[in-house]
């Protein structure tokens, strides 16, 4: 090491290196620096007690304290949870169908179903709810299984055809053509006779042959004018929504191979008041229909669409 | 020029500056001539000497009296000053309601997309600073700034306590004693009662004045409030009390900036070293009237000057033109009986021109340059602009925001769905009945989350609450075959104020 010696135009000593004429000076840390510096390691010595610090083998030392980033995470469910235990237990207790629109309990249902719906079932039904080929679209006015609050409930609380719950709704369309019901030229005249109840196609001689055959093996579920029936998730064939597509390709497939969709049964896996909420919410989307007190379905139903055509 | 030591102790008494100017010795006068002993290193570190400005009297100092009366008082007492709008929005004249994101000034109320009022303001105020840069130089640092003016009233407080600057300088030079501790302790409570009080008058603004001051001192004011107070009155304890000029000469780039900006045709506070050079004592000066200016070399210039420099080197970064040495130096020329403004506000071009022999020109000429017409022309032009916006301005309003997902709702009878968050603004103070409808799409209807699709119409009135914007979820349905295309929601208030939105209908591909 080089000889230490004054910088003469400053008088600080230098460190003692040289490169190519250029010395070092051995400035002292201001003080101010120094006393920041000696607190900080006295904050240290306190934050190592109180926290946890130090990584040992299989975990780390845990602080006097007792913090945990997990512990924090638990509080703030509580919080949330107590905060919202009022309300849950006031959805708990309502009947979904007594569920006052206008009410704030009713906001908050459909609040927390709008955040339910983004975890559960926008996979299928997709994001904004508008479904896609063979998801129904929960938007629109044209219910499977029925759109009044009770209905809707149902039928996320039960599912579609899921085995294992009694409840569920559950119907099943023969497969007309696979199983040999009809010829194939008798399903073609079906099709016909189908799409011209929804203005499609024209009358022809091909769908009134087919209108003699949709009386004796299609009127008894899809009814007499192909107005769909709610109690067997038969859908409404005369209106301008199709799950699996309108053209005669579509129609003919399903006539043949017959189709039908599942859903699970939310009540087995989400808690009654998240069920609620997810009514609500879809309830909420535009097309839901007022519940009617007399569960006399099969009258109630028709008479909805009526006015429904009317909007 | 030998630089002014500035701390020297001011050698005369108030008043008698003609005796002083008699009794000046030759010793005193021979030091702008002694050559300096030697040259030390110099230190780029300026360790700060305290100023300690004295006492004057002038038409300039009233002004400034003036200027700080009104600042203070507009600044204090704004807050206090009620204003009737009705039982629906605050009674304070000028408030700045962050919580609710209303800006109320008198008559004027502003919502947050209005917000180019305040820009323009904003504008006005920075090409303002211009224009007056431009015309009469640095008058902002030397009479309106906020660190003017609490600087000049901390310095208020200094003499109040300790006396004028020869006693103060005495006091600062003192061993602590109990007296001098006895003052300080005085004179830091005076500062830090003022202080309180300027950061306590700021939060002010942003609450119900006579609420937040009931809160305050009931302990239930918000936390943000105590912790702006804290701050404000440390700031202003610190810059106002203790950094003083040190602002305006290292932290503030104002002064920076209007270096570049002040042109030789902007009023300055200027010696006129033709007039004054070389300076001479009185007594010196009326041996040999012919060897010696006007300048008596008195100092008086430096010792009121509030940010301790010289001003006969010249203009610097460290004159905040407040004219006071003006004040100062008009005073003993009176005395002497020679003609006033020998420190002056004049221009760097007229003072060439005076030089060379001219008569000086009255100031109104050197206001009227192109560039100070500009400034004032685009000034203006943006005030009558923004008075133009405030006149005909509507307080009724509407946006629209069409759902993107889904884009369309097919119905089962063939019919068209979309839906829109829709809101209405009502901004007066008081409810309104709204009517909201749809211009274009025909055969459409609409109805609301909150009522029955039965109820759907082309016209939907709605109560809106006062000074809110409220918002709805619309749905339009339109009949099967409707085509995408534009339309328009309209809103209308009660007394024909309308506005309207254009927005998309969308519709399956035909």
């Amino acid at each position: 090491m080089a000889d230490k010696r004054l910088d003469e135009a400053t008088n600080t000593e230098t460190v003692g290196h040289e490169w190519d004429g250029i010395e070092e000076l051995n400035t002292p840390l201001p003080r101010w620096w120094l006393w920041t510096f000696y607190a900080t390691i006295v904050f240290s010595i306190g934050y190592v007690v109180a926290y946890p610090a130090i990584p040992m083998v299989s975990k780390g030392t845990e602080g006097m304290l007792g913090w945990t980033s997990r512990g924090d995470l638990a509080k703030d469910i509580k919080a949330t949870s107590d905060k919202r235990s009022e309300l849950v237990a006031a959805l708990a207790q309502t009947p979904i169908e007594r569920l006052d629109p206008d009410s704030d309990l009713m906001r908050a249902a459909v609040a927390g179903g709008r955040a339910a719906f983004k975890v559960n079932c926008v996979q299928c039904h997709g994001a904004g709810a508008a479904g896609s080929k063979g998801y129904p679209n929960l938007n629109d006015d044209d219910w499977l299984w029925g759109g009044d609050l009770k209905a809707i409930h149902q039928t996320l609380e039960h599912g579609i055809r899921q085995p294992g719950d009694d409840q569920t709704r559950f119907s099943q369309m023969p497969a007309f053509g696979r199983d040999g019901i009809l010829s194939a030229a008798e399903i073609a005249d079906v099709v016909s006779h189908v799409r011209t109840l929804s203005d499609l196609e024209p009358k022809s001689a091909a769908s009134q042959r087919g209108a003699v055959t949709f009386e004796t093996q299609c009127s008894i579920c899809h009814g007499p004018s192909g107005e769909g029936m709610r109690e067997f998730g038969a859908p409404n064939l005369a209106d301008a929504i199709w799950l699996y597509g309108s053209s005669r390709d579509d129609v003919t497939a399903t006539v043949t191979n017959a189709r039908y969709g599942m859903m699970p049964a939310w009540g087995q896996r989400l808690d009654p008041v998240t069920v609620k909420m997810l009514a609500a919410y879809v309830h909420s989307l535009g097309g839901g229909e007022n519940f009617v007190e007399q569960a006399a379905e099969a009258n109630a139903e028709p008479a909805e669409q009526e006015t429904d055509a009317t909007n | 020029m030998q630089p002014t030591d500035r701390n020297q102790p001011d050698p005369l008494p108030e008043s008698d500056l003609l005796e002083h100017a008699r009794a000046e010795d030759g010793a005193k006068a021979m030091k702008p001539s002694t050559p300096p002993p030697a040259v030390p290193p110099v230190s780029l570190y300026e360790k700060h000497t305290t100023v300690h400005p004295k006492r004057i009297d002038g038409p300039f100092r009233r002004f400034k009296w003036l200027v700080m009366v009104l600042t203070l008082g507009i600044y204090y007492g704004t807050p206090w000053l009620r204003w009737d709008r009705g039982a629906y929005a605050p009674d304070q004249a000028v408030l700045i309601d962050l919580a609710n994101r209303r800006f109320y000034m008198f008559d004027i109320e502003i919502w947050p997309h209005e917000f180019y009022f305040v820009a323009g303001l904003l504008i006005m105020a920075g090409i303002g600073l211009f224009l007056v840069t431009s015309a009469v130089g640095r008058a902002w640092c030397g009479y309106a700034c906020p660190q003017t003016v609490w600087t000049d009233l901390f310095q208020h407080v200094d003499r109040f306590v300790d006396g004028d600057r020869n006693a103060r300088m005495r006091l600062d030079k003192a061993p602590w004693s109990a007296g001098k501790i006895a003052r300080r302790f005085w004179k830091w409570s005076i500062y830090l009662v003022i202080a309180f009080w300027t950061g306590g008058a700021w939060i002010m603004y942003f609450a119900d004045a006579p609420t937040l001051t009931r809160d305050f001192w009931a302990g239930n004011a918000a936390p943000v409030a105590y912790a702006t107070v804290a701050v404000l009155t440390g700031t202003t304890f610190w810059l106002g009390g203790f950094m003083r000029e040190q602002v305006c000469v290292y932290m503030c780039p104002w002064p920076r900036i209007q270096t570049a900006m002040l042109d030789e045709k902007s009023l300055i506070v200027t010696y006129k070293d033709w007039r004054g050079e070389p300076r001479g004592s009185l007594k010196k000066s009326q041996k040999n009237p012919d060897q010696f200016g006007d300048c008596v070399d008195c100092n008086q210039c430096v010792a009121v000057c509030p940010t301790g420099i010289d001003i006969r080197e010249g203009p610097q970064i460290g004159c905040i033109t407040c004219a006071l040495c003006i004040d100062a130096c008009d005073r003993v020329m009176k005395e002497v009986g020679r003609p006033r403004g020998l420190i002056d506000y004049a221009t760097l071009e007229d003072c060439e021109r005076e030089a060379a022999g001219a008569e000086p020109r009255p100031v109104w000429k050197t206001l009227t340059h192109p560039r100070t017409l500009i400034y004032f022309g685009v000034w203006s032009a943006i005030g009558v602009a923004l008075l133009f916006a405030l006149g005909t301005r509507e307080r009724t309003g509407i946006t629209v925001q069409p759902d993107r997902n889904p884009p369309y709702m097919l119905m089962s009878d063939g019919s068209v769905r979309n839906s829109y968050t829709v809101k209405l603004r009502n901004m007066q103070s008081r409810p309104r009945e709204m009517e909201l409808s749809l211009t274009g799409l025909p055969g459409a209807k609409m109805w609301t989350d909150d009522m029955s699709k039965d109820g759907a119409a082309r016209t939907i009135t709605r109560e809106v609450a006062a000074d809110v914007a409220l918002p709805l979820r619309v749905y339009v349905v339109a009949p099967r075959g409707t085509g995408r295309q534009e339309f328009h929601f309209v809103v209308t208030s009660p007394e024909g104020e309308s506005d309207q939105s254009e927005t998309g209908f969308n519709a399956p591909e035909q």
